[in-house]
């Protein structure tokens, strides 16, 4: 076949499509048709708009103690009741949407900074430097994550901050060690081949080829994150070591209530089911994104 | 093999020295001591006298290597909040609580889970099914201690059909056990049928099926053997999280166990237990790593340990 023949046909075939369709217009069509997915989407759509209006929506301020008003059970006046020094449980609840929501996003954020640069370089570099970083993942692996983030607590304190900090130094392991694989069977595709022929830098082929290809996972994954970290934050301030009073984590509710919540069933039932709702809502939406992205993989 | 064993000791060596580094180095910068005035009011000679015994007023690196040298003779010292016994006396007592309920929670998990995940399998798309991925995806996304709660309000409070607290009887292990069992049982149902649903389409089954075989003997024989793969990779990272004590679900039913003690050693700044919690459970997940390796060459001959190690 010649080449004048060769490029009618492809011009004909590039004409015959009748609209060009992106990785991304698939996955969101793919995701639109998975009501769980929606589901998820929905439920996180509302905790972020709670999180971002919870100065509206939660009808005390959420320190506001009165002992005089401690451990009632809901009412009209409070609707999920107060805690043993009289505070609404129902704004705490509202406002402690904040703190589930900003470590999630921040221990994400964290996840992905340090573990996108490690894995390319571990995945590119190979040789001493993927040995090195592997050999660090592996330290990481070995360290109980629990006790690491309780130990870097105590040495730095509680709070917000230093949570989100406790909780990343080990959040980045998966990116890193699924971008380097990604990275590692991707170098072998024919597509890299092809480019390579055609005289692409190294450069180009990780910036233009290999990265674009890995990201869809590497976000995905990032986002099946979230209710970890969620579920993280949760347990130390369970344990007491998280964020710091007044500040309302559901976590610390929990842990609070368990001397109470025997007879004062609301204390344990109320923050329980936050937790339980926001940890099924980030589920139901990371599973979805995987979804939507690996079928238009394996297409 | 013996290449390859020799290959993974040396890298888990490796591995616990640096852990080990890096926890002798963080616990000591928590501020304040095992001795402060706010843990024991003790005069100032007291106190000091406390320090030189145990050697924590030598530098640093002295208190490491002399750590070190002791744990490797089999003596990991004694634990500051609890002077009487030694750190092994301790695990000893403690640990054995942990791994019964850890242990109880995967004899009830691994079954359950594999009875449910290939019911939904073999009833794909039915009630059955969505009813089981249901529970699945509850298990798996809610964490154990809200689980836990939910337990206690339900049948100690509500129902009172078990006690509260406690621990002794035969009574005292349901409720520890199931909130620490749902999460493998729901892992385990979910990759069971997910497994089972990928390897009923393969080539191999096709071809079992056309040579004339039985379902029954498909499905012993060729589906489940293969399915197991994948539910190794999964479970692997649950047992070390269950023997070795679930901080929550302790504190929550007061199990005397060994999960408290992860917490309440950084509390008390109680630096021998510290050590000895973190290198016991370095130790147990390069044990479960290493064995689940292993095991994977016999499930699966196609693999082949030597080129496994990426």
């Amino acid at each position: 076949m010649s080449t004048s023949t060769l490029a009618s046909v492809q011009s004909r075939q590039l004409q015959e499509l009748p609209k060009q369709r992106t990785l991304l217009g698939d996955a969101a069509r793919r995701f639109a048709r998975n009501k769980l997915a929606i589901l998820g989407l929905a439920m996180v759509s509302v905790l972020l708009l709670t999180a971002i209006f919870a100065d509206f929506i939660a009808p005390y301020p959420y320190d506001a103690a009165n002992p005089a008003k401690a451990l009632q059970f809901p009412s009209r006046e409070h609707w999920m009741g107060t805690d043993e020094v009289g505070r609404d449980v129902y704004s705490r609840i509202i406002y402690g949407t904040r703190i589930s929501l900003t470590v999630g996003i921040g221990v994400m954020a964290m996840a992905l900074l340090i573990g996108i640069p490690l894995g390319l370089l571990a995945g590119l570099a190979g040789g001493a430097v993927d040995y090195f970083i592997m050999r660090l993942v592996e330290v990481f692996t070995a360290v109980p994550a629990l006790m690491l983030a309780l130990l870097l607590l105590s040495v730095f304190g509680g709070g917000l901050f230093n949570v989100i900090l406790a909780l990343g130094v080990v959040a980045w392991l998966d990116a890193c060690r699924l971008l380097r694989a990604q990275l590692l069977s991707l170098r072998e595709r024919d597509f890299v081949l092809a480019a390579r022929m055609l005289g692409a830098t190294n450069t180009r082929i990780a910036v233009r080829h290999l990265l674009p290809n890995a990201m869809a996972p590497l976000i995905v994954a990032a986002t099946i994150g979230i209710p970890t970290a969620i579920f993280a934050e949760a347990g130390l301030s369970f344990l007491g070591l998280g964020i710091n009073d007044p500040i309302p984590s559901w976590g610390k509710m929990v842990g609070n209530a368990l001397s109470y919540m025997r007879v004062y069933w609301h204390l344990g039932v109320f923050p329980t089911l936050a937790i339980a709702i926001t940890m099924l809502g980030f589920t139901f939406f990371g599973d979805g994104l995987r979804d939507a992205f690996d079928a238009s993989m394996n297409r | 093999m013996a290449r390859y064993l020799f290959g993974r000791l040396m890298g888990v060596l490796v591995v616990f020295f640096i852990v080990s580094v890096v926890i002798f180095l963080l616990m000591h910068a928590i501020p304040g001591g095992p001795y402060n005035e706010d843990k024991v009011p003790l005069s100032a000679e007291a106190k000091a006298n406390y320090m030189r015994k145990y050697g924590l007023d030598r530098p640093l690196v002295e208190q490491y290597l002399l750590y070190m040298g002791h744990a490797l003779r089999g003596d990991f010292g004694v634990p500051f909040q609890s002077p009487t016994e030694t750190v092994s006396g301790l695990i000893a007592r403690t640990w054995p609580v942990s791994a019964s309920i850890g242990g109880l929670a995967l004899l009830v998990a691994l079954p359950l889970g594999l009875l449910l995940g290939t019911l939904a399998a073999a009833r794909q798309n039915t009630w059955v099914d969505y009813l089981t991925s249901a529970t699945a995806t509850l298990g798996i996304t809610v964490p154990n201690f809200v689980v836990a709660v939910w337990l206690v309000l339900l049948f100690a409070v509500q129902l009172k059909w078990l006690p509260t607290g406690g621990w002794g009887q035969w009574q005292h292990y349901v409720m520890p056990v199931a909130a620490l069992a749902l999460a493998p049982m729901a892992l385990t149902a979910r990759y069971t049928r997910t497994s089972i649903l990928e390897v009923s389409r393969s080539d191999y089954v096709r071809t079992a099926r056309a040579k004339g075989l039985s379902d029954r003997q498909i499905m012993v024989r060729h589906v489940l053997r293969n399915a197991m793969i994948p539910l190794l990779t999964i479970l692997a990272p649950q047992i070390p999280n269950l023997i070795t004590g679930t901080i929550f679900i302790e504190s929550i039913f007061r199990v005397p166990g060994l999960g408290k003690f992860f917490v309440t050693s950084i509390l008390a700044r109680d630096y021998p237990m510290i050590m000895a919690l973190m290198l016991l459970v370095a130790v147990v997940w390069s044990l479960v790593y290493l064995v689940t390796d292993i095991l994977y060459t016999v499930v699966d001959p196609r693999v082949r340990l030597e080129k496994s190690r990426t």
